[in-house]
């Protein structure tokens, strides 16, 4: 099952660079630079996926004490954390020709690099904690949390003064996008989504073998 | 017995030991001063660039006096092995949760007017004039700083890092609190009126009751042993 994700996982990523590069047209404006969307926004929607994860498997843990639970949300919780870190990368690069800078105290930019610091707070909690059972305790109200944090984090967004563009994907008036560059971004994001979950599959059973060896 | 009394009595131990230790305020006033006079030197002496910062500052110390003082009411109960007590006391676990995020918040609360009385004094700032607003604006701060200051405070007291795993745990989460209290301090201190940062006090708002939320569901989970 997991070798067959990876599999899906790479050909879907061979897809979407395909349509990214291919397919859909070069940006009016941006010119190529643009095309880092295609692994920018995926990312950041694969790491939402990922922290929403966590607040369930979190919420699900308190409920029902099962390790299960536990393992889902530390596993998401990491992956998250990579994608988050990924989402920064491109858009650092991103940002370089198109803003004339690196990195920029935009309210965007900040406060995903805040929800990247709210999980990395949440790996290290669970590698300070050295009781497993307490650990998964404390990890899954941090948990929750930190995810319910995620919409405060958010919507400051809108009040602050921006330069990042406005979200097309995830705001309240949907801007215009134009069809072949949403096809592509959907191939991408479906693509995202399948390495998400063999990711997940990968670090279950590796947490399944931790557990074993510490027990 | 009520919730209500359960959380009162909570408070009221805590107060009565703070208020004969005195080891939490002593120490947390003479920081604050201390935090005014770094500022002061990494700042320098411009009075128009401190004035300017002031917000800023303000809230930084809040902040910093919080890391310093949050978690010691859970500190307190287990260096007195007065946990097994709370796990064993009947009823929802959230009382001591409310009553502990109340003392707190008074303990907050305490730092956070002297600290503001020294930075008037100090930075050469009329806070006087916007004292109501502002008050307003630092309530809605506290309560957000305060509880998940409590929640993260009873976490971490059971954690050999605790003074590492602490901050690390707590900054994050206060940054839309920092960035709405910060940007509605500056509005007030300018001579705004409350209704120009309505939105951010909205946030704070949401932020808070999100956060007391949280808190009081989660809190019978951290306080097990």
């Amino acid at each position: 099952m997991t070798r067959w994700l990876g599999w899906l996982a790479a050909l879907g990523l061979v897809a979407g660079l395909v349509m990214g590069f291919g397919y859909a047209p070069k940006d009016a404006v941006q010119g190529n630079v643009q095309r880092i969307m295609y692994v920018h926004v995926p990312s950041i929607l694969t790491a939402y996926l990922a922290f929403a994860l966590v607040l369930i498997a979190s919420v699900g843990f308190l409920f029902t004490r099962r390790t299960e639970w536990d393992r889902l949300a530390h596993s998401a919780g990491e992956i998250g954390v990579v994608f988050t870190g990924l989402t920064l990368v491109s858009g650092s690069i991103w940002g370089k020709p198109t803003w004339g800078t690196w990195w920029t105290w935009d309210a965007r930019l900040t406060s995903t690099a805040i929800l990247f610091l709210i999980y990395v707070g949440y790996l290290l909690l669970r590698g300070m904690v050295e009781d497993w059972e307490r650990s998964a305790r404390y990890a899954a109200v941090v948990g929750i949390l930190g995810a319910v944090n995620v919409p405060i984090v958010h919507f400051s967004v809108l009040w602050w003064r921006t330069l990042h563009q406005p979200a097309t994907i995830l705001s309240p008036e949907r801007a215009p996008i134009s069809p072949p560059i949403a096809l592509a971004l959907l191939v991408n994001w479906i693509a995202f989504s399948l390495l998400f979950a063999y990711f997940l599959s990968k670090r279950l059973s590796l947490r399944r073998l931790e557990e074993e060896a510490y027990a | 017995m009520m919730f209500a009394r359960r959380a009162w009595i909570v408070l009221w131990k805590d107060l009565l030991t703070e208020r004969r230790s005195k080891e939490s305020l002593n120490a947390l006033f003479f920081f604050a001063l201390l935090l005014l006079f770094l500022f002061e030197f990494a700042l320098g002496p411009d009075r128009e660039r401190l004035a300017a910062a002031l917000p800023g500052l303000l809230w930084l110390g809040f902040i910093l006096a919080g890391i310093l003082g949050l978690g010691r009411t859970f500190l307190v109960e287990r260096e007195n092995d007065c946990w097994e007590g709370l796990v064993l006391t009947p009823g929802d676990k959230g009382a001591i949760y409310l009553g502990k995020l109340a003392v707190n918040f008074l303990l907050m609360a305490a730092v956070e007017i002297v600290l503001l009385a020294l930075f008037g004094i100090f930075y050469n700032v009329d806070l006087w004039g916007s004292v109501v607003p502002l008050s307003l604006v630092i309530f809605l701060g506290t309560v957000g700083l305060a509880s998940v200051g409590t929640l993260f405070g009873a976490m971490t007291s059971q954690v050999r890092a605790r003074e590492l795993l602490f901050p690390l745990l707590l900054l994050p989460v206060q940054v839309p609190v920092l960035l709405g209290t910060v940007k509605a301090t500056e509005a007030v201190l300018q001579g705004l009126a409350l209704a120009e940062v309505g939105h951010w006090l909205k946030l704070l708002a949401a932020a808070d009751l999100v956060y007391l939320v949280v808190g009081l569901l989660t809190f019978e989970f951290v306080l097990e042993a």
